[in-house]
């Protein structure tokens, strides 16, 4: 635990009665502290490129009176800076006639350690690792032209001060472990990357060498990459492997579903509760709860712990997710889903461990029901016009379908769609959810958290493959 | 008010010096402070004010050929001695590069011109909410439209940059920004779009109305979109969009991505990689220039480079390390380039949409499809269709794909550069591209 006032010329006391000042007649808002300490160790091109350690200290403080917010952030804690702070909030606030809302629920359940992964492990033990992937992936043949592996290590300390004093905190571990590898074979260059991660130390994800198991599936995937040939394009069924691939759930239907952007009528489905929107059978959640994930918090940005939200019930749309704001402009209650990057941004309604449950069908079902299409196993990044409902992900990983058999590797190609009708298009659910390996970071207003994804085989009757192959 | 240098300086020779006693044989740091004031508007009300005063270093510490570096945001000097010992500590634990080193002495910057980067007009909160006010009146004008949201932000930025070779500079910079996010509605369709302006100074800042206006039509145009089916068509980038393919050469020919081996521009120099007539610059000295700066972040010097000649490429974007493991002098590029351009072309935009009897017009293109490695490139798109020089009806639900390096030799661009950003392109053409759609 941080004492974040101990090396501060302003007391505990005296910060909380700025605060009770403050935000005395405003809805909502609160001083949000944090002391964050993060580490990367950095492989590349046969050599420890990088070590570095970043110490981030700093506060926000919000104030809100019915739809407008004021923020200010500061990384000095001091008795003038917290002073400047309240001016500024006030200054923007001038005529404010709320009531300040106390009600938090509690929660005493955890979903990970209080530990800091990085003082886990020593320095020269991660070096040795990474040098050790090194040499274990060159061993592979001559094929392997560039390996570059990391660690990425943190430990955040936040600290939650309400008006009245009532202060909620939590310490955050995090780590990921990543490899990337290029490889060349008649002069031509492909890559591949895996990675691994969540909240714990490094070893409960590295022990027993599991190290090698991360490089064999990115030279996995970069060695099929060389046999493949260019992507279809056009209309056609695309069947969806287990775990990452969820991303889509993510982009097509995740950011739509997030309060503020149904607060404001932006999202495309912000008159669609309790309609059908996917096809029976599919139920998607978000949630916070599951122990150790990266997507997982045991309270929110605003102190509210954090809970399993059904998004999609068997095809029908339930909740949306929800911070405190748009909670209460909705007349609902917060859904533990107010998170923020870090102490230099305003709290947004986001995604935490997104997962379609399982179905009943199995992958081969799928496969063998597809004509012409693709079978797409892993992706890069995803995006979404939330307005519009469009979005796309690329595939990293994916192959052509041919009467029912799968054929050969085809080139990395983005994938679009369209967010309120896709889910209408899945027409069988695998019996195989899994988790994504704990890599994902969404990004939204310019602010980067880390999130989960999970999903079983999905088979999607109709999206458009962007190849080059007419 | 931003930190004077004359704090910042004393804050960075407090480092270096602190490195050198605990064992440096060689130190850098850059110290920065940077104030934001941000006010947010939606339909036609204050939706949020946002200030934000961030002070933070970093420091690379080398003993010998080996290199760590730290990074804080408290500046309290008991901190820094912890975190300093920590950086040395590390450094000894981090094995040999042969490569790693303060850039050579004569390749560091002499003298700071003013460029003419910092403004020290303040514009207060209710003079921001005048502009929005406006803005978002003329851009909520049309019924169609249904939501806005605009924002204006004002940034005072120092910073110091010192190494233990004597280097010790740094200059503040300001920016002004101004934009408008509106969304628009029919039967059909709910579609958003947006426009931006950005200045050095407040005075160059666009019309709170022109900003308006345009962030409401450019939304309106896009209603009832239509899908359409896949195949081999010209395509023509906006100005927004062409400039991301210049982003894309300028990470294919950073140094890091040459020397790892990880471009498909790699050993590309002095070869033909675009058409004839294309020419990209990258000038560091243009006076009030989004990406203008004096010295790279390694605190060499920067001139201009004309990286494309006739189509011929010339230089790579070097700094210090890749350089010397490349065996190439620094050309001040460390963190990248500055203002980047296409050199107009000449043809007119009205001639360049006439080029091809019937083209695809892009204005958007979401997802990351650029692959640096291969070349490859497919991304999502949105636009319009052109007919005989005429936009028939808006497009979405596409993608677009090719290689860069077809897409490259296939450039034609229009005689409208405009410095909006810190990366600009004229409009431009690229012939042999694929649409998929339905």
């Amino acid at each position: 635990m941080s004492n974040f006032f101990e090396k501060s010329d302003v007391s505990r006391k005296e910060a909380e009665s700025i605060i009770s000042d403050t935000l005395q007649k405003c809805d909502d808002g609160e001083l949000y502290l944090e002391n964050s300490k993060s580490e990367s160790i950095l492989l590349d091109d046969n050599k420890i490129k990088n070590s570095s350690y970043n110490s981030d200290l700093g506060f926000g403080f919000r104030a809100i009176s019915d739809e407008v917010v004021a923020y200010s952030h500061s990384n000095e804690i001091s008795k003038n800076s917290l002073k400047q702070s309240s001016e500024n909030l006030k200054s923007t606030l001038k005529s404010v006639k709320g009531t300040y809302n106390h009600e938090i629920p509690k929660s005493n359940k955890k979903y990970y350690d209080n530990i800091n992964p990085i003082e886990q492990k020593s320095l020269n033990e991660k070096i040795k690792i990474l040098n050790d992937v090194n040499d274990y992936l060159r061993s592979k043949g001559d094929k392997v032209k560039q390996v570059t592996a990391n660690f990425l290590g943190e430990q955040k300390s936040v600290e939650i001060i309400r008006s009245g004093g009532e202060t909620l905190s939590d310490v955050r571990p995090l780590v990921r472990f990543n490899v990337s590898v290029m490889v060349e074979k008649d002069g031509r260059k492909e890559t591949g990357v895996y990675g691994v991660g969540g909240r714990q130390s490094y070893d409960s994800y590295l022990k027993d060498e599991n190290w090698k198991s991360v490089c064999d599936e990115a030279l996995r995937i970069a060695s099929v990459n060389l046999e493949s040939k260019p992507a279809p394009a056009g209309e056609m069924k695309v069947v969806l492997g287990p775990g990452w691939p969820a991303i889509l759930i993510h982009e097509a239907v995740g950011h739509g579903l997030e309060g503020d952007f149904n607060r404001k009528k932006t999202s495309a489905f912000h008159n669609l509760m309790g309609q059908k929107v996917a096809s029976e059978g599919v139920t998607i959640i978000d949630d916070g709860t599951i122990d150790n994930r990266r997507g997982s918090l045991t309270i929110d940005d605003e102190g509210t712990p954090t809970e399993k939200t059904v998004l999609i019930e068997n095809g029908i749309l339930k909740n949306f997710m929800q911070d405190r704001l748009n909670a209460r402009l909705m007349k609902t209650r917060s859904t533990g889903s107010g998170r923020r990057e870090n102490y230099r941004h305003i709290v947004l309604p986001r995604m935490r461990n997104t997962m379609m449950l399982s179905g009943k069908q199995t992958q081969e079902e799928m496969i063998k029901a597809v004509d012409k299409g693709i079978f797409a196993v892993s992706f890069g990044g995803g995006q979404v016009d939330i307005t519009s409902g469009k979005f796309v992900f690329n595939c990293t990983e994916a192959y052509e379908i041919v009467n029912g058999k799968i054929g050969s590797p085809i080139k990395g190609a983005t994938l679009i769609g369209d967010g309120p009708s896709i889910l209408k298009e899945v027409s069988m659910v695998g019996n195989d959810m899994m988790m994504d390996p704990g890599i994902g970071t969404c990004g939204k207003a310019g602010q980067g958290v880390p999130v989960g994804v999970a999903q079983p085989s999905i088979l999607i009757n109709k999206m458009t493959v962007g190849g080059t192959k007419l | 008010m931003v930190k004077d240098q004359e704090f910042l300086e004393t804050k960075a020779s407090y480092c270096l010096g602190l490195a050198k006693k605990l064992g440096a044989t060689d130190s850098s740091v850059i110290v920065k402070n940077s104030i934001s004031e941000t006010v947010n508007f939606r339909n036609k009300k204050l939706d949020e004010s946002n200030r934000s005063d961030d002070l933070g270093l970093s420091i690379t510490t080398y003993i010998g050929k080996k290199k760590s570096s730290i990074s804080s945001s408290n500046l309290l000097n008991d901190n820094l001695n912890i975190l300093i010992e920590k950086c040395i500590e590390t450094t000894k634990n981090t094995p040999e590069d042969e490569f790693n080193s303060l850039p050579d002495r004569d390749l560091f910057a002499k003298e700071v011109k003013d460029l003419n980067l910092y403004d020290e007009t303040h514009i207060e909160n209710n003079q921001k909410i005048d502009y929005l006010k406006k803005l978002e009146a003329a851009a909520s004008n049309d019924k169609k439209i249904v939501n806005t949201e605009s924002s204006f932000t004002q940034n005072k930025s120092n910073f110091v940059l010192a190494n233990s070779e004597g280097f010790c500079d740094g200059y503040k910079t300001s920016s002004f920004t101004a934009s408008s996010v509106t969304v628009a509605k029919d039967e059909k369709s709910m579609e958003r779009d947006y426009e931006y302006s950005s200045k050095c100074f407040l005075k160059d800042l666009d019309d709170a109305d022109e900003l308006g206006n345009l962030a409401a039509n450019q939304t309106i145009r896009k209603l009832s979109p239509k899908k359409i089916g896949s195949e081999k068509i010209a395509i023509i980038f906006d100005k927004r969009i062409a400039k991301g393919v210049l982003s894309t050469f300028a990470s294919a020919i950073s140094s890091s991505a040459i020397s790892r081996g990880t471009s498909f521009l790699k050993d590309k120099v002095n070869q033909k990689i675009f058409s004839d007539k294309i020419n990209v610059f990258d000038k560091p000295d243009m006076l009030k220039g989004l990406g203008s700066r004096n010295f790279d972040s390694e605190g060499v010097k920067t001139d201009t480079l004309k990286l494309v000649d006739q189509g011929i490429l010339k230089h790579y974007l070097i700094d210090t390390y890749n350089g010397k493991k490349l065996n190439l002098k620094s050309n001040g590029r460390c963190g990248g380039t500055s203002n980047l351009y296409f050199e107009n072309g000449n043809i007119s935009f009205k001639d360049l949409l006439n080029s091809n009897s019937k083209s695809l017009y892009i204005t958007e293109t979401i997802g990351h499809g650029s692959n640096i490695v291969t070349g490859d490139y497919s991304v999502g798109a949105t636009g319009f269709l052109i007919e005989n020089g005429e936009f028939k009806y808006p497009i979405n639900e596409i993608t677009i794909a090719g290689n860069f390096k077809d897409m490259f030799q296939n450039i034609t661009l229009a005689d409208d550069l405009e410095f909006k950003y810190a990366t600009n392109s004229p409009t431009m053409l690229i012939e042999g591209m694929v649409v998929a759609g339905k």
